[in-house]
């Protein structure tokens, strides 16, 4: 495995004398060797570790406003914990954040597959047609947050009067205004935001499979679902974990989203662990609380993190 | 080969030095600076007319620093944690008391920044548990914006009662047109506007279950039921609600002088401003007090606070309180010139009228405003989208705002 191999210091290339073998020497390349990477580790303990760290602590402590004027975080235990999590609306928060995810990453997935399968044939205009498709991934998501919070308005809104025309809704469907229907809202406009990252990285892991492997296929008779299901999927296999993981990353801490659309609202039926976070440190303040849900946060993503490594392994010691 | 350590090591040291440096260089004793929301160009111009109209008084200059309303209290913050403060902070109303509570604010009587003859609205968006820290120029409210050709046409007057409000915005409405609209949205602007209401009804911030409220929370839900009001409410901040009267899909709003510059760049509809309906006829109407107050935070120089305090104090002469309102269309904390700020403005006097029997929003219940305004929004919101009764929210509103406790 390349990724293995050691770094050339210690061979250097013909024609130029060798160093001179000793103690001194290897200790020099001993040195070498942390001087590179102590750039990395550097940058690595003071911008992840470090506030890494202070969060956790953070979580403990009673951080206020004050505590910027005068420094001072006493120490309350489990105080900042225990107020979170017997709020009920952090477990429909949890439960909102769980939905938000699993829905958007299905639909941004699915759909995403599906136009980078269609778009690894060649036709007329699908360069142009798959450049157009990337463009919500341009458009800030504020942006496109205003434009749907427009486009899903009950009465003037375009696809009302859409469905309207077609006859599928009378009064028209509270996209937004409706506690039941508001966070569906959020997943279709965030699996629109999704799907040209999800069809951008998917049509990359395509073009990487050897057509053979489709020629071959196809000699031995094998129909279309059948070469997708048992050629396409399973060479796809390591870039799906990446699309995936990174998805849900993104997926999970959705906040600017959720905070242009509906403002958490209607009824707190869009908020997600992003918004509450936001609410307890930005506008009560209460940055100890807020570094709770954050924490929280955080071991959910590390989990999948581990997750996504441990696939990851075990697609590479595969030889793939 | 002998090269080659230098890039990491001149990597690390440069990292370290960032990390170690930080120091903000110090200002320059004859400016004056300022932290403010003044983002917009339109606005900071004014501001430092002002300021300069002020600070050559004094053979002074005034630097502003402008980031946007919700990241005032947040840049404020980081700029206590290195000492670096402005010399003038201007905070909105409702985030005073946190700040005030840090015990980071001089105390403007200390200071010598005269509050004498503002009136009580104003002094108390400044004040926090009896010691003013803060001092407003001016103040905004909430008034009944109307469309008078809609209302002429359906045969209408202005409503003045809650039961007047109800028939009027259902004779107003029809085809695209709503009777009615207001800013439901769950935060800060939606609860800005409930407020007039529940505390009209004789609702109350620190015990959200008296009872008393339920009745503010009954009528808009009426409305809504009698589809005189959109049920998106709940989605529209004052912008949209705004946005909603002058495409003519709403004869009546509720709004704040703010909207004023944009009524007035445009020519899609006409508008007047009247008071705001109360229950009972012959009830006095309560609205928010709302606009920004500027502080003075700690300094160990006490040359720049006494700097600063001449400053607060020219910008709160009776003229200057006067100009800076009819700029930006507030009305002014001193009394005199709110009254001549009125006799000026005949179209805007409503705002003027109820700017004194305005309340300030954390007068009662202080830092809790933030878990309070939360539990309120999550009550109206709650009811409009037909979750539970209006006596159920507010218990569970009060259960919400109190849990820290």
């Amino acid at each position: 495995m390349s990724t293995a191999t050691a770094p050339s210091v210690t061979t250097p290339p013909a024609g130029v004398p060798k160093a001179t073998p000793g103690r001194a020497g290897s200790r020099r390349t001993a040195l070498l060797r942390w001087l590179f990477i102590a750039p990395a580790l550097l940058y690595m303990a003071a911008f992840f570790g470090y506030p890494l760290v202070r969060n956790v602590l953070m979580s403990f402590q009673r951080y206020t406003p004050t505590t910027y004027f005068t420094g001072e975080a006493p120490f309350n235990g489990l105080d900042n914990w225990r107020a979170v999590f017997s709020d009920p609306l952090f477990t429909d928060a949890l439960w909102h954040t769980a939905l938000f995810t699993a829905g958007s990453l299905l639909g941004q997935f699915t759909l995403g597959l599906a136009l980078a399968v269609f778009f690894s044939r060649r036709f007329r205009l699908s360069r142009f047609v798959r450049a157009v498709l990337l463009l919500p991934w341009l458009v800030p998501m504020v942006v496109a947050a205003v434009v749907w919070r427009r486009i899903l308005d009950q009465e003037h809104g375009v696809l009302n009067a859409a469905l309207k025309t077609l006859g599928l809704t009378d009064g028209g469907v509270p996209w937004l205004s409706s506690p039941s229907v508001a966070l569906l809202s959020a997943v279709l406009v965030n699996i629109w935001i999704g799907i040209p990252f999800n069809m951008v990285i998917l049509y990359g892991g395509l073009q990487e499979i050897p057509r053979d492997l489709y020629e071959a296929a196809s000699l031995d008779g094998a129909g279309p679902w059948r070469v997708f299901r048992s050629v396409t999927l399973p060479m796809l296999r390591p870039v799906i974990t990446v699309v995936l993981v990174l998805g849900f990353m993104s997926t999970v801490k959705i906040l600017d989203l959720i905070l242009a659309l509906t403002s958490g609202g209607p009824a707190d039926a869009t908020q997600t662990l992003g918004t509450v976070t936001y609410q307890l440190s930005f506008l009560r303040l209460d940055f100890g609380q807020g570094a709770v849900v954050g924490n929280v946060l955080i071991l959910i993503s590390a989990v999948f993190a581990v997750l996504y490594l441990r696939a990851n392994r075990t697609d590479f010691g595969n030889g793939k | 080969m002998q090269l080659r350590p230098v890039l990491p090591v001149l990597m690390a040291g440069v990292t370290v030095a960032f990390g170690l440096s930080g120091c903000a260089a110090e200002p320059d004793p004859g400016t004056v600076t300022v932290l403010n929301s003044a983002t917009d160009t339109a606005e900071h111009t004014k501001n430092q007319k002002f300021f300069d109209r002020c600070a050559a008084k004094f053979g002074l200059r005034v630097e502003q620093n402008s980031v946007p309303a919700d990241q005032v209290s947040s840049k404020a913050l980081r700029m206590a944690s290195s000492h670096s403060l402005p010399d003038i902070l201007e905070l909105d109303g409702s985030e005073l008391p946190q700040f005030a509570e840090t015990g980071g604010l001089r105390s403007l009587d200390d200071l010598g920044v005269h509050t004498s003859g503002l009136s009580d609205s104003g002094i108390s968006l400044g004040t926090f548990e009896d010691t003013r820290y803060g001092i407003a120029r001016s103040v905004n409210s909430l008034a009944l914006y109307y469309n008078p050709e809609l209302l002429q046409k359906a045969g209408v007057r202005p409503p003045r009662t809650w039961d007047e409000l109800r028939t009027t915005a259902k004779k107003l409405t029809s085809g695209g047109t709503y009777g009615f609209a207001f800013s439901a949205s769950p935060n800060a602007d939606g609860v800005y506007q409930f407020l007039p209401f529940f505390w009209s009804a004789g609702g109350n911030e620190a015990r959200l279950d008296n009872g008393k409220g339920e009745a503010a929370l009954r009528l808009w839900k009426d409305l809504v039921r009698d589809k005189s009001v959109s049920k998106a409410v709940v989605n529209w901040n004052q912008q949209d609600v705004n946005d909603q009267f002058i495409a003519g899909r709403t004869a009546m709003m509720i709004n704040g002088p703010w909207q004023v510059p944009v009524l007035e760049a445009q020519d899609k509809v006409e508008w007047e401003v009247a008071k705001f309906p109360v229950p009972e006829a012959g009830d006095k109407a309560v609205p928010p007090v709302g606009g920004t107050v500027m502080t003075v935070p700690k300094s160990d120089d006490s040359e720049r606070e006494k700097n600063a305090a001449k400053i607060l104090n020219c910008l709160n002469t009776r003229k200057n309180q006067l100009d800076w309102g009819e700029a930006v269309n507030n009305v002014p904390t001193r009394a005199a010139a709110a009254r001549a700020y009125a006799k000026q403005n005949p179209k805007l006097a409503p705002f003027a009228d109820l700017v004194t029997t305005a309340r300030s929003r954390t007068a009662k219940v202080g830092t809790r405003w933030p878990a309070v305004s939360d539990a309120l929004a999550g009550a109206f919101q709650s009811v409009l989208t037909g979750g539970s009764s209006p006596q159920a929210a507010l218990r569970r509103a009060q259960r919400q705002a109190t849990a820290g406790e």
